[in-house]
């Protein structure tokens, strides 16, 4: 199965709200360790190394891609 | 310190000189085969040669066996191996046999794992042992077999290879002398002066961190298990393992920062308080002491024309895994019955080639996984021992975080994507694929298919399961059949389970105990082919 990027929530604002207010409260490196956990936790519930890597390279391009954005606004 | 194995086991031998350093004329002595390095992995290697019917010379640059535990841990397949070689025995005997690990964090368990949780195998999953008992029983049983030549303090000093044979300079108390061998096998090590004289490269990975390891004498009440902490109350912020060995000894190791000075950490009177902390007394003796890094390399390519390369000569690998002299085992008995075939001319030299490719792939997976449990004990970086916390602090409550903690993956037989197997034309639900290692299996009241392998010979053998029709092995294949007339017993079930068979299946196996094709029908045609393929004749 690849990596679903078809929006799945019926109410995404509910799931980005959901994760933003997890995060209220804590310092930068308590984000950073929340964040973490929870990556392993979701990685696990999808349980496909394919689909994670997928994901990793997703996540990897927009990277880039911002790097690339930056450089031209330069 | 390292005074107590002596009275067990001889460990000091005396050169003596040989005909070979007194031939007259410039020719020098002819040998078919000279193993380098009287080592776990070179004495095994000669020994099980010598059993196959060949005449070996084994030359070893010093004149005893090392001090401290070192190796300490081996495994099923290691000991399998050497009940072929007649010293499983004495090893399983003199060892401490455990199969349960136990991983800390800080003051609490975290879980618990066994490495062999059925019954109905022979072996258990790991015995510890003193790697110079190892190396003693191994020499013991050297004495037993005149067809192997031990040569104490003949050092290799140059060596020059030719088309048809290579030619050694070995240097002695007394003097220097040339041989000629048809191969040589280096089992000299990860410091291999062999692999320098080849001009091999031995590229990869050395870490920052260093290991300080202690062998301690104490009387002690914790159980045979393995115990590894991450951030122990004793040694805040590393990680530290605890061994049981025989004869009241302890193997522990440290890890120390990468900026820890050797000389300073190595000393007695520094190294006592650390364990004292560890221990909560300070009752006990050391034995030995030593310090290292990790390091994961490997040589490119194990042949050298008719240099080969077996153990940490050809790959180096961390700890924490029990992948070095395992594994140098494991390189032993695949090349021994391969090497065998070539000097007698049964298989063509060309089968050689499938020791490399097989070795490389079990290389590759060692490394691999070696790296992987360093980089979890050691994390390169802030992110890195960000997610390492993440993992350590969901292994409290969470059975997929448990299973992250990687605190060292203990060395399986690995399975090879060989050109000596025959790929599977039939459905098979389970049981050992071609290129898997075959697997072991109560044949009745504590007897195994291991022994029943071992009986007959360790050669080409066919697992057969019978169904009234005899299948003939084709000549030269040995024969185990499970059930029918005069066939072995099954009394559990366990042989059929375990290698997903009904009446009329068969397995052929390799002299290295390796499955090489399986058939639910076999025929004598099948059969044939796949030998032919196994044996490198096509």
């Amino acid at each position: 199965m690849p990596l679903s990027t078809s929006s799945n929530f019926a109410r995404p604002d509910d799931a980005f709200r959901a994760i933003v207010e997890a995060h209220r409260g804590f310092t930068e490196e308590q984000s950073a360790d929340f964040d973490a956990a929870l990556v392993l936790i979701l990685a696990n519930h999808i349980g496909d190394i394919d689909v994670l890597r997928e994901a990793l390279a997703l996540a990897k391009r927009r990277m880039i891609d911002g790097q690339q954005q930056q450089q031209q606004q330069q | 310190m390292a005074q107590a194995n002596t009275q067990q086991a001889k460990t000091q031998f005396g050169y003596r000189r040989h005909p070979d350093q007194d031939r007259p004329g410039p020719g020098a002595a002819e040998h078919p085969v000279v193993v380098v390095g009287a080592g776990p992995v070179g004495l095994s290697l000669a020994i099980d040669l010598a059993q196959r019917g060949q005449r070996v010379v084994l030359l070893d640059d010093a004149d005893r066996i090392g001090e401290g535990s070192r190796a300490i841990c081996f495994s099923k397949r290691s000991l399998e191996y050497w009940d072929r070689l007649g010293v499983g025995d004495r090893m399983v005997d003199k060892g401490v046999v455990w199969s349960v690990g136990r991983i800390f964090h800080g003051e609490s368990q975290l879980y618990q794992f066994n490495l062999l949780p059925e019954d109905g195998h022979k072996r258990p999953a790991f015995i510890n042992l003193q790697q110079y008992y190892a190396e003693a029983y191994l020499v013991d049983r050297i004495g037993d077999l005149p067809a192997i030549d031990l040569r104490w303090r003949n050092k290799v000093t140059a060596l020059e290879s030719r088309n048809d044979s290579v030619a050694l300079t070995i240097e002695t108390p007394e003097g220097a002398y040339r041989l000629h061998a048809q191969y040589v096998v280096a089992c000299d090590g990860a410091r291999s002066s062999l692999r320098q004289m080849v001009g091999a490269e031995f590229a990869g990975q050395v870490f920052e961190d260093q290991f300080l390891i202690a062998d301690v004498k104490m009387t002690a009440e914790f159980p045979t298990e393995r115990w590894f902490w991450f951030d122990p109350p004793f040694h805040a912020g590393r990680s530290a393992l605890l061994h049981r060995q025989p004869d009241d000894v302890w193997r522990i190791d440290l890890q120390l920062n990468r900026y820890a000075d050797p000389i300073v950490e190595k000393k007695p009177e520094n190294v006592r308080p650390r364990i004292a902390r560890m221990l909560g007394h300070d009752k006990f003796e050391f034995e030995w002491i030593s310090l290292y890094k990790f390091q994961c390399r490997r040589m490119d390519r194990f042949l050298h024309g008719r240099v080969i390369f077996a153990g940490d000569s050809a790959h180096q690998v961390s700890p924490f895994g029990a992948r070095g002299a395992n594994s140098g085992l494991e390189d032993a008995e695949n090349l021994s019955w391969k090497l065998d075939r070539v000097l007698r001319g049964t298989s063509p030299a060309s089968l050689l080639e499938s020791y490399h490719v097989e070795r490389s792939l079990a290389a590759d997976e060692n490394i691999r996984e070696s790296t992987r449990s360093t980089d979890f004990m050691a994390p390169n970086s802030h992110q890195e021992a960000r997610l390492r916390k993440a993992v350590l602090s969901l292994a409290k409550e969470t059975e997929f975080g448990k299973r992250m903690v990687n605190g060292g993956r203990l060395s399986v037989p690995c399975s090879y994507d060989s050109p000596l197997s025959s790929p599977d034309a039939d459905a098979w639900r389970a049981g050992p694929s071609p290129g898997c290692s075959m697997l072991d299996a109560p044949v009745g009241e504590q007897a195994y298919l291991t022994d029943a392998f071992r009986r007959g010979g360790t050669d080409f053998t066919l697992l057969s399961f019978s169904n009234g029709a005899a299948i003939d092995a084709p000549d030269g294949v040995k024969d185990i059949r499970i059930g029918g007339e005069g066939g072995l017993a099954d009394p559990s079930g366990l042989v059929a389970n375990r290698y997903d068979a009904e009446p009329g299946a068969a397995y052929l196996l390799r002299p290295d105990g390796y499955v090489a094709a399986r058939f639910r029908h076999p025929t004598r045609e099948a059969i044939a082919a796949a030998l032919s393929r196994a044996e490198g004749l096509n």
